[in-house]
């Protein structure tokens, strides 16, 4: 894994006397499902804010896809997708409109939209549910839409910001596959959650605690480190430690 | 260019599909145009009037029939008692009184001199000034009249003396409504301009979407001319739209080019649309920004010499609006309209808008971050 | 009662903790009672005029000292022909033109009468009638000062008294005014959208299954606002009777209790509104339009009543706040007693009571 699509090196942000992240350095490689795990608070959404060029770090290093987060913030946003854990599509505009939009501001041409439009929905099963308004769809649904028109333009790297926050066990299911799918085919994935059963699918797992990073390595890796039987187990003993 | 045409193509989708901004923008414009038009209304006339006379002659009751002839008073009640007269006025039912002195005829031929009271109600100050101006005036054209009559005199034997007179240019028939209708157009745009625009963009705040588009290559200044953009062009629709109601119901005179008004519309919704922006940068949530809008706004109103002329105001004030771009818009639709002003009497006043438009916008874009 | 002021306490943290909402909330009586009193007069300030002098002789030139001198006129520009008026007029400034013809002192000398004509830029009528009125009393002044004090023959003086406002200062028609529009917002708008800010977060349902009940919940909501509404009315009457000397020359308690009522009219009305929907923006819509406006545009507040047209004086019956108006200029300007005002307080109390029995119809229909 010569080839890294995230690599930070004492990626630090402070907001007046907090540090929310305290010099995390890790790399992500290219094709890889990369889990971020920690507590609430524990600064992974400030990582996350880092990496996408949302937030200015306050200092250390971090490139992703190859660009550098302080100065080329345009070019990454073109190479990335995200999905925060607030729902981010539009709820009065219907499932094609929102597509359209969405495609539109990439700036992918009208011919690609529309292929692509036909592929998603044909890929969702939403063909139906074309031209009803996205509030009308169940949460699950809504979810899977919003991470597929994430990967609308073809990023190299999607973040995920805790994705299936509510959703029932047999749809987080099927939003995996989309995951391993997309993964598949050599996008990185960063994701977040707090679903220990959904940190078992990933590559590799980072571990954060207080702003630092406490672990990192396979789910396999790391139960054998913490001799644990399984990643709530891990979890766990780190929060447990920290307290 | 191709990000913004999405962006507007996105934003009216939203905004005709929410079902509380059609009756804004259709119903509410023909609403305030009839209502405030009406309402607005400072035209003095029919004022009522008690006529107390203890004098009850020929010469009293002339005047009395002079100054219900003129049309700015009606006769409420006519008596000799002064305590009825005072309780009208109290109850509002009589906004000023005329008491006709005893001896009114005899003394005023034989003392050469005699008073008559004029008590007005003064509860509002220019009614009254008003109403109190006309009265003496009629009363004076009437002791001029009666004078001539008893001296059996000629104008030029007189002693010496101006000869004032009066010409009301551009509204001769005083219709305030002319002068009412452009000044409530221009609160209507203002209002399209200023709130709605502001609370579009805090609303993707509260809804989170703005998140999304955050970590899109969506340039700044796409994002903002597509978020504001919508709202120009429908403000000048609801000017356009309001001008032909105004035409249409209150046969509103165009005197010059109505071009020029929507020329100066253009810069002014500018200025406009920068306010809401600088307000949807510092606020979280649309009920904030539309208590903030709507404070600015009252100020803006009431400051722009709309309701009450610029000159009426003292001299500090009077300066204050020079910053009012409401006041700019108000003082020009009228200039337009009624008068025929044209390029040459505009342009300053279109200088000063395009100055307030890139100041203000200047001020939100560099408060608006993108990287919150 | 102890859970219930439990809730009230809630509320209070609700409002307190928002500082821009309460910011203008007491800021915004402060600023239009500042406006108001101080920026809108009933006086000309330094209207521009222009001057075509045809004669330039000593007494034209002393007329147009004379109208200058006063603070009332400034002069703009000076013309010098009548072409020039047309322009003058069109770039804006210019309110009034006095045209002073040639061989102004001859004529006034040896004709015994000069003419003054006064041109005014009447797409303001009343500007243009009171400039007139002002430009009129300067040149006659100026008369005087020329023949001296002649006396005519058959003399009327008219002596004007203003009667309970002397000063003809706006105080009287807009604290009251203020105040209306105040309780309003604060009472009616601000409750409703409190109300379904609740619904619309889903909250209203976790109250609902609590032990409290349904009218508590809503009197809980509902108190702070009144304390504040009341607390909002004593800072525009102490600052209307202490900055501009407005008179209370009735009861100070029945003043009191008519705000706490007129209080409880538009809270009443507010609860009504949240009754009818269960969006934020929807409330605040209805608010605004609903009662802010006609408030503002048909209380007779800002724009006296008896000019507008019977439909509108008809429709102002229904709005509280022309009752309200009513009650405080009666009280305050011309000391009545509750027996002169027993009528529209009569009617603000009916109003309350009506509007509280549909929103209660209304609110048992929705939750059962």
């Amino acid at each position: 894994m010569n080839n890294y699509s995230i690599v930070t090196k004492d990626l630090t942000k402070r907001f007046g006397s907090f540090t929310a992240t305290d010099a995390i350095t890790f790399e992500v490689g290219q094709g890889e499902i990369f889990g971020f795990l920690g507590a609430n608070g524990a600064g992974k959404t400030t990582a996350m804010r880092m990496l996408c060029g949302l937030l200015k770090p306050s200092s250390g290093e971090a490139k992703v896809a190859g660009y550098d987060i302080y100065t080329q913030t345009e070019q990454i946003k073109k190479r990335i997708g995200y999905m925060s854990q607030k729902f981010s599509l539009y709820e009065d505009l219907t499932v094609k409109e929102n597509i359209r939009f969405y495609g539109g501001i990439y700036g992918l041409s009208n011919q690609q939209i529309k292929e692509k439009t036909h592929a998603l929905l044909d890929r969702l099963q939403l063909e139906k549910e074309a031209r009803q308004l996205v509030s009308s769809l169940p949460l699950g649904w809504k979810q899977k839409l919003s991470f597929s028109i994430a990967l609308l333009h073809d990023p190299s790297i999607v973040f995920l910001d805790e994705p299936t926050g509510g959703v029932d066990p047999i749809t987080r299911r099927q939003f995996w596959d989309l995951i391993y799918e997309s993964a598949d085919k050599g996008v990185t994935i960063f994701v977040t959650t707090h679903y220990m059963d959904e940190a078992e699918y990933c590559n590799r797992i980072s571990i954060m605690v207080d702003g630092k990073i406490k672990a990192l390595d396979t789910p396999a890796g790391l139960k054998k480190q913490f001799n644990a039987e399984s990643m709530n187990d891990v979890f766990l003993q780190l929060a447990r430690a920290k307290s | 260019m191709r990000t913004i045409f999405f962006i507007l193509q996105k934003e009216f989708l939203q905004i005709f599909r929410n079902r509380s901004m059609l009756p804004i923008i259709f119903a509410m414009p023909v609403v305030q145009l009839l209502v405030l038009a009406f309402a607005a209304n400072y035209e003095i006339k029919n004022l009522s009037i008690d006529v107390v006379d203890h004098d009850g002659g020929t010469w009293s009751r002339q005047l009395r029939d002079k100054l219900t002839a003129s049309g700015y008073f009606s006769l409420y009640h006519q008596s000799a008692n002064t305590a009825q007269a005072m309780e009208d006025l109290e109850t509002g039912g009589a906004d000023l009184i005329l008491t006709i002195p005893r001896h009114f005829e005899r003394d005023l031929v034989r003392e050469n001199e005699v008073r008559v009271q004029l008590l007005v109600n003064a509860i509002n100050g220019s009614k009254a000034g008003l109403a109190a101006g006309y009265a003496s005036s009629i009363i004076n054209d009437f002791n001029r009249r009666i004078r001539l009559d008893w001296l059996a005199l000629d104008e030029d034997d007189a002693p010496a003396h101006f000869d004032v007179s009066y010409r009301y240019w551009y509204n001769p028939d005083m219709n305030y409504k002319y002068f009412m209708v452009p000044g409530i157009l221009v609160v209507l745009v203002t209002m399209i301009g200023a709130f709605l625009s502001g609370m579009n963009i805090v609303k993707e705040k509260e809804m989170g979407t703005i998140e999304q588009l955050n970590v899109t290559p969506i340039r700044k200044i796409h994002f903002i001319t597509g978020k504001l953009l919508p709202f120009w062009i429908i403000a000048l629709f609801e000017l356009a739209f309001g001008l032909t109601v105004g035409k249409l119901v209150f046969h509103l005179p165009v005197v010059g080019n109505i071009g020029w008004v929507f020329l100066f519309a253009s810069v002014y919704l500018l200025v406009m649309l920068g306010l809401g922006l600088l307000i949807s940068t510092f606020t979280d949530t649309q009920q904030q920004s539309m208590f903030i809008t709507w404070f600015f706004l009252i100020i803006f109103v009431l400051m722009s010499g709309l309701f009450t002329p610029i000159e009426s105001m003292p001299p500090w004030a009077q300066k204050i609006t020079l910053f009012n771009p409401v006041a700019y818009f108000v003082k020009v639709i009228r200039m337009v309209m009624l008068k025929g002003s044209g390029w040459a009497d505009i342009r300053y006043y279109l200088g000063v808008m395009l100055v307030f438009a890139v100041v203000l916008n200047g001020i939100a874009v560099w408060n608006y971050r993108k990287t919150v | 009662m102890q859970q219930f002021f439990v809730f009230v306490r809630k509320e209070c943290y609700h409002i307190f903790r928002d500082k821009r909402t309460l910011l203008i909330l007491f800021g915004m009586p402060l600023v239009l009672i500042i406006l108001f009193g101080f920026a809108i007069t009933n006086e000309i300030h330094h209207a521009q005029i222009a001057v075509l002098d045809q004669s330039r002789d000593s007494y034209s030139q002393r007329l147009v000292r004379k109208m200058t001198a006063s603070r009332y006129f400034e002069v703009n520009r000076y013309l010098s022909s009548y072409k020039e008026i047309g322009p003058a007029f069109r770039q804006g400034d210019v309110k009034l033109v006095v045209v002073i013809p040639g061989r102004f002192a001859h004529s006034f000398e040896h004709e015994k009468v000069a003419a003054v004509q006064l041109l005014t830029d009447a797409s303001d009528p009343n500007t243009a009638t009171t400039l007139i009125n002002y430009a009129n009393a300067m040149i006659i002044q100026y008369q005087q000062e020329l023949t001296g004090e002649i006396k005519l023959p058959l003399t009327i003086r008219s002596e004007i008294q203003m009667v309970y406002n002397p000063s003809l200062k706006g105080v009287f028609l807009f604290v009251p005014g203020v105040m209306t529009l105040i309780l309003m917002l604060v009472s009616a708008m601000m409750t409703s959208i409190t109300i379904t800010r609740e619904k619309e977060l889903g909250t209203m349902e976790i109250l609902l299954v609590s032990p409290l009940k349904p009218v508590m919940i809503i009197a809980g909501k509902v108190v702070p606002y009144i304390v504040l509404s009341f607390i909002i009315s004593l800072i525009i009457l102490a600052m209307g009777t202490w900055v501009f000397a407005m008179p209370v020359k009735g009861s100070l308690l029945l003043l009191l209790l008519e705000c706490i009522l007129f209080g409880l009219t538009a809270l009443s009305l507010g609860i009504l509104i949240s009754s009818m929907t269960n969006s934020q923006q929807t409330a605040m819509m209805i608010s605004l339009m609903g009662l802010m406006l006609p408030t503002v545009l048909l209380s007779g507040f800002v724009f006296p009543l008896e000019s507008m047209p019977k439909p509108l004086q008809v429709v102002a019956n229904v709005l509280p706040a022309k009752w309200f108006n009513i009650i405080l200029k009666d009280v305050m300007l011309k000391g009545a007693g509750l027996r002169q005002v027993w009528m529209p307080t009569a009617i603000l109390c009916g109003m309350t009571v009506f509007f509280l029995a549909v929103s209660i119809r209304k609110f048992k229909i929705r939750l059962s």
